[in-house]
């Protein structure tokens, strides 16, 4: 059939519309206006309506008349624009009609491999690798291919160029079929069927509430924020229904070209809805018209490598070999070495490889990795060693966990049948780094040890003082001791407003970029996201505020923020982007603040998730009382010096506590705060003020006793 | 003419022969003289609702004619609104008839209609459990009562309550769909009627909802094609296998031939019984053979599945019946009568006698068949056959064209046939040879004859293809009668025409059963569509499955009747691709189209498959039933994955 692209997108808003209503008033009369709509953790509400329309949608009354204020767009001149504006209008229906499947259901695709609707939480772990380039970009897959095969050479090929992956109808059971890596971790998302593709437009829309700062309603900002910001294309299989049709417009509405491979298409739109029969070609043209540049790295080994695999787990039985995790012995090491000692590009392994041992065997190992350049500093050891993690998951069928002499490293069946050999991580490793830090690495060599003896216990000795070292230094390393910090405007792609200012007591708030960080991405790239602030002016040294840091807030956002006190919660605090680790608030009752990660979903002392609370930060906008962090700041004594330090802390989930038992125990010594560890209340306490603050009164908690808050 | 490009039955095109030799006409020589079709009518952009019509839109957006009417309707709405009515012709139909049936039932329990009696209680028993009717320490005539209260209160819904025998011919998560979409029927008379207001001028124009309008109004087709089964089932007994035979060749010229024509058993039932008391009054009036009955479209089938009377014809060779000389009565009740029955027999000795009060045709005569009196109403009916052999003069031609056939394939019949290969678990035979491939798929033959294709061809090719392909097929209706007619319903058409593994499981069955079976199942007529819904529902329940999930798909190769287009339209919400062979006047709205061949399968899982060539509409079936059972088994394999 031959498909006029306007007038089907039209028509499939009619009926997507209609459809909608349909849905709406059945819940209506069976269940009554005031049942409550609400997609499952989340602080955005119903985000597409929220985004473009500003109605925080609770009670399913609310939505007859955000769908009656659409409608109006309806229209009978079948252009391009009316075309997108009727997509808009399917894409609020899609929206409807999917929230409807929530009501009294947490999560109606359980029994699916579907993920529905994708919480804040995802999209603020995923926002660190969108901002800076691990991601280069989002497809979305639609419709059903000509054959399982090319699908799944197309989402192998999308996996190894590490860009998200969106799946929506039966492409999805067309990549199972070809046994093709599915889900979350491997970037490859099944949205679902149908009106489930709108689980990446609220996706969108909430990356412009949460790292944009865009306010709820403000139509106009937040479809700029969409278009600009978000580098995706959308890849059409299949002959496409009006309701499709019209969701395509919908993409295109949004700033995402449509590239199709049906050729019943009437008449293209340039740049915007294209026809186009090789799979290779359609991945290659969507990168093209998002403007997506893709650095390839030939590496010589017969696994994919990317992103798409960084998740990936390999479970005992499907596990060929695997090193170090306290069963073998095993080591990692990053060491400069003068350039006569290092021959570029070599990969040698000591010891037995894969053929030699039994299925499901054990090897030690020691990755030993020799770096020379002119411009690498002995600073940066520890820096580069701890990509080694993230550059062998991103092996197809390799595993890692852990750093130093505490990793564990495994290889799948799968990429053994494959061919894969140990070698192959070298390999791996030499390719990604000398990629990405071309600047200071110039020269490299690995070596992989698998057999105890001497030339393993030489080197492990040598990793050893390594370590040491490092660690020493890093005492040495706070705030006192160093001449500059740094800025980091990485999220600026994505939270156009926020400058995180990076020092060694203060990790940035995703928690991804420590001080020695931001320094070595400085020597990599002089005139990349992180530049130093020399530490000029002091203001207020208790509060951690100087002229430098302020000139620099000023300018780089946008002279929104003035004033930073990077030691303060309350008082000109630093602004927060929106992939922070935990989020810290005050709770004024209890004379002090509480601190809730990312991974807790359930309530909070401030009557909030943590995906409640998120969304009142963010966004680059300074809000006293509530802000973003990266973990490891709560271990350091710079930690909200100026409210009064880690004593202010009066509640953290259980699970956070723990992880930083010792770094909190630690500190509250140095405080003279007895037994503060089991001071903090946590979700085992309560979550209800009243319940936290006859435990603190019982515990004496020392929050109770400072100055008020307020 | 050549009959060739009309006909492949060679019956027919015998007494096509004859036909144009005496310058008789029939449908086939009409059709001719009405092409070509007004191609707004065909596309279904033609209005004619209001007064100010007729107004006909351009269909295609190239800024010529109109694209709108004088009220301003759109293609869209003018297709959809035209669609409803027809649905809500089709619904009125089966409806209505099973109406009739359940005001029976309500007369025989208060006494009222003494020459009928509940043959089958065990069916009643079951009924009224499923309709959540007590029967524990109960008189059958109270259970009766209330069965048939429960039947007739389906009609009229009180405000707000659903139709209750929806819910027992379907599976649960169907029916929780079908709410969600709010298009479960309050009341069937009161669907239709508000197919009628909605689509008058000036009312609805949207066109989904007035499709789901239409769809709501199917569903009230389907309540009363389950119930018109359900209770026949209960009056007259429920199906057993049974063999007779099919085609004008069943026409006996030494006995007193009365062929009963249209839907409704309730009548035929007591020609039966008046013929039989009634035999020898024939062979006195010279009839050797004494009474042959026979039937033509779904009364045939209804005595077919239940007293083996032999099938004369279907839809289009109904007036090549008469044309054979040897009918001396045609009794005809309700619906797919051609008025031109009346013209025909004018130049024969045959009396076509109308009964139902509803149902009439100008100059033929009227005998009031009335449920009180109803075997005296048959004894007359048989009398004025037995009268008008007498009066046989012409030359008498009967084709000498007939096949054998075996049906009364009810679900109980099939599941008594299952429970002999597994008593404990008798489903788990369907859905084991499913699993294996050794039957690939469900097919659902049904509907009519059509002008348009050339008499049982696509039927018969379609049908061919699929059981070489392995799919089990079932049918209905004129369909099941075109196949049956052409011996497909014969234990050696498995040998014949079957793929490997579909004889191997009917070859299983028949082993087991001690009965050789059939190649393709007749399951009744066109109300027992519903039987094919509850053995999918059967199936569904059984593995946990939806309809819209299941290998199984439903075709009406040469549809015609508004009936048709319901029974289509409730397939589809039901969760059944459904193929159509011939082109149904919606191509005037690219919606409206989208809408039933594309969209409706994202939210019923059901939709139309349009195709008028029956070779590229048996891979389209086929495919279907492959896609379902890849989806199947990729929803398993993601399954795994999940929990592993």
């Amino acid at each position: 059939m031959t498909i006029k692209l306007c007038k089907a997108a039209i028509e499939g808003a009619m009926v997507a519309t209609s459809f909608a209503e349909t849905r709406l008033n059945k819940v209506l009369i069976e269940c009554g206006p005031d049942t409550e709509v609400a997609y499952p953790d989340t602080g955005y509400e119903l985000p597409l309506i929220s985004g473009l329309e500003g109605t925080k949608v609770e009670k399913a009354g609310d939505l007859t008349r955000i769908l009656n204020k659409f409608k109006s767009n309806l229209t009978h001149e079948y252009d391009f624009e009316n075309a997108k504006k009727a997509g808009e209008l399917t894409a609020i229906a899609a929206e409807i009609i999917e929230a409807l499947k929530y009501i009294g259901d947490e999560d109606p695709y359980e029994d699916e491999i579907y993920t529905g609707f994708i919480e804040d939480g995802v999209l603020r772990e995923l926002g660190v690798s969108l901002v800076d380039g691990t991601i280069p970009g989002i497809a979305l897959i639609i419709g059903k291919g000509r054959s399982s095969k090319e699908v799944a050479d197309m989402v192998t090929d999308l996996q190894g160029k590490g860009i998200l992956t969106m799946l929506c109808d039966e492409v999805i059971e067309q990549l199972i079929e070809e046994d093709v890596k599915v889900g979350l971790d491997y970037l490859t998302v099944p949205l679902g069927h149908f009106t489930q593709v709108i689980h990446i437009v609220n996706f969108a829309v909430r990356a412009a509430l949460a790292f944009g700062g865009e306010e709820r309603g403000d139509y106009e900002k937040i479809l700029s924020y969409i278009r600009e910001k978000i580098n995706a294309f959308v890849i059409a299989l299949g002959e496409p229904d009006e309701v499709r049709v019209s969701a395509h417009l919908a993409a295109n509405h949004l700033g995402l070209p449509v590239i199709t491979d049906y050729e019943g298409i009437e008449e293209e739109i340039d740049e915007w809805y294209i026809v186009e029969q090789d799979y290779e070609e359609m991945i290659q043209l969507g990168l093209e018209l998002k403007g997506i540049h893709i650095e390839i790295v030939d590496i010589p080994v017969p696994i994919t490598v990317g992103a798409a695999f960084e998740g990936e787990q390999i479970r005992r039985d499907d596990m060929y070999v695997e090193f170090g995790g306290q069963r073998t012995p095993a080591f990692e090491l990053v060491k400069t070495v003068d350039k006569d000692e290092v021959e570029d590009g070599k990969v040698e392994l000591i010891g037995p490889d894969l053929d030699e041992v039994e299925p499901g065997g054990q090897l030690p190992l020691g990755i030993m990795v020799d770096v020379y350049g002119r411009d690498m500093q002995e600073d940066f050891e520890g820096v580069i060693e701890r990509r080694v993690h993230y550059f062998c998951n991103y092996g197809e069928g390799l595993w890692h966990m852990g750093q130093r002499d505490i990793n564990w490293v495994r290889i799948s069946k799968e990429a053994q049948e494959k061919g894969f050999t140990i070698k192959g991580i070298g390999e791996i490793l030499y390719a990604k780094f000398k990629s990405e830090y071309p600047s200071i690495i110039d020269r490299m060599q690995v070596t992989l040890i698998t057999e105890e003896g001497e030339v393993y216990d030489e080197s492990y000795q040598e990793a050893k003082d390594r370590y040491k070292k490092r660690d020493d230094r890093m005492k040495e390393l706070s705030d006192e001791s160093v001449d500059e910090f740094y800025d980091c405007l990485l999220c600026q792609s994505f939270a156009p407003d926020h400058v995180c200012i990076i020092t060694p007591d203060r990790v940035g708030l995703c928690g991804a970029i420590s001080w020695l960080d931001a320094k070595a991405a400085y020597e990599i790239d002089p005139t990349g996201a992180n530049q130093p602030i020399e530490l000029d002016g002091v203001i207020d040294e208790h509060k951690g505020q100087w002229e430098a840091v302020n000139e620099r807030q000023g300018k780089e956002s946008g002279g929104k923020i003035e004033e930073v006190n990077i030691y303060s919660l309350m008082e000109a605090p630093m602004t927060s982007c929106g992939c922070f680790e935990a989020i810290m608030a005050m709770v004024p009752e209890a004379n002090g603040i509480m601190i809730v990660n990312r991974e807790h979903g359930g309530e909070t002392p401030v009557g909030m998730t943590f995906s409640t609370l998120a969304g009142t930060v963010g966004g680059g906008n300074q809000t006293p009382g509530f802000m973003g962090i990266g973990k490891t700041y709560i271990g350091s004594d710079k930690f909200i010096r100026a409210d009064g330090g880690l004593g202010r802390v009066i509640w953290m989930p259980k699970e956070l506590k723990e992880e930083l038992e010792d770094d909190i125990k630690k500190r509250a010594e140095e405080l003279g705060l007895d037994n503060f560890y089991d001071k903090i209340a946590d979700e085992t306490v309560g979550t209800d003020s009243e319940e936290i603050l006859t435990f603190l009164q019982e515990k004496g908690h020392p929050a109770l006793e400072m100055d008020p808050l307020l | 003419m050549s009959f060739e490009d009309r006909v492949i039955d060679p019956a027919s095109e015998e007494m096509l022969q004859i036909a144009e030799e005496k310058g008789h006409e029939s449908c086939f020589s009409r059709y001719e003289d009405m092409t070509p079709q007004c191609g707004f009518g065909a596309a279904g952009v033609c209005c004619t609702i209001c007064l100010q019509g007729p107004c006909r839109v351009n269909p295609s957006d190239n800024g010529k004619g109109n694209q709108e009417a004088i009220c301003g309707a759109r293609d869209y709405t003018i297709v959809a609104r035209n669609l409803v009515r027809t649905i809500a012709g089709g619904a009125a139909n089966h409806s209505g008839h099973a109406r009739h049936v359940a005001e029976v039932l309500r007369e025989v329990a208060s006494g009222k209609a003494e020459d009928y009696e509940i043959k089958d209680e065990a069916k009643l028993k079951n009924m009224a459990t499923a309709l959540g009717i007590e029967i524990e320490g109960r008189e059958t005539n109270e259970i009766v009562k209330e069965v048939a209260e429960e039947a007739i209160s389906n009609f009229i819904g009180y405000h707000g309550e659903e139709v209750s025998w929806l819910k027992t011919a379907i599976p649960e998560s169907r029916y929780n769909l079908l709410n969600d979409c709010d298009v479960i029927p309050q009341g069937i008379n009161d669907v239709i009627a508000d197919s009628m207001h909605r689509t008058a001028m000036g009312v609805d124009s949207d066109p989904l909802n007035l499709i789901f309008g239409g769809l709501e109004t199917a569903l009230s087709d389907f309540t009363g094609c389950a119930m018109g089964t359900d209770l026949s089932d209960i009056l007259f007994g429920t199906p057993e296998l049974v063999e007779s035979e099919a085609n004008l060749g069943v026409l006996e010229e030494d006995a007193v031939n009365l062929v009963v024509h249209g839907h409704d058993p309730l009548l035929s039932e007591k020609v039966v019984e008046a013929a039989k008391r009634l035999e020898d009054e024939a062979k006195a009036a010279g009839a050797e053979k004494g009474i042959k009955i026979s039937g033509i479209c779904c009364t045939g089938n209804e005595l077919l599945m239940r007293q083996g009377v032999s099938l004369a014809a279907n839809y289009t060779s109904q007036e090549l019946a008469i044309m054979t000389g040897a009918v001396d009565a045609m009794v005809v009740d309700v619906q797919c009568l051609m008025p031109s029955l009346q013209e025909i027999s004018r130049c024969y000795h045959t009396e076509i006698i109308t009964t139902m009060e509803i149902s009439k045709i100008t100059g033929a005569k009227h005998i009031q068949f009335n449920d009180a009196t109803a075997g005296a109403d048959a004894d007359t009916i048989v009398k004025t056959a037995i009268e008008a052999f007498k009066k046989r003069n012409a030359e008498v031609n009967i084709p000498d064209y007939k096949s054998k056939l075996m049906a009364g394939f009810s679900v109980e019949q099939i599941v008594a046939v299952l429970e002999k290969v597994n008593a404990d678990d008798p489903l788990s035979v369907v859905t084991d040879a499913l699993a294996s491939g050794d039957i690939r798929g469900i097919a659902l033959f049904a509907g009519c004859n059509n002008v348009k294709t050339k008499q049982d061809q696509n039927h018969l090719k379609i049908a061919k293809e699929l059981v070489k392909n392995d799919v089990l097929c079932v049918a209905t209706g004129c369909a099941a009668n075109s196949l049956g007619k052409h011996g497909l319903m014969i234990p050696e058409a498995v040998e014949e025409y079957a793929g490997e593994g579909l004889k191997k499981f009917i070859g299983q069955l028949s082993d087991a059963a001690g009965v050789e079976l059939p190649l393709v199942w007749h399951m009744g007529s066109c109300v027992d569509n519903s039987r094919a819904v509850k053995l999918a529902t059967a199936l569904a329940d059984y593995t946990g499955l939806d309809l819209g999930e299941l290998p199984v798909v439903a075709t009406a190769p040469e549809a015609m009747h508004e009936k048709a287009v319901s029974i289509g339209s409730w397939a589809v919400t039901l969760g059944l691709p459904t193929h159509v062979g011939v082109v149904p006047p919606v191509t005037g709205s690219t919606l409206v189209t989208d809408v039933a061949t594309n969209i409706a399968e994202d939210v019923f899982g059901g939709h139309f498959i349009v195709e008028t060539d029956p070779e590229a509409a048996a891979e389209k079936l086929i495919d279907k039933i492959d896609q379902r059972n890849w989806m199947l088994e990729m929803k398993a394999k993601a399954k795994e994955k999940v929990e592993g």
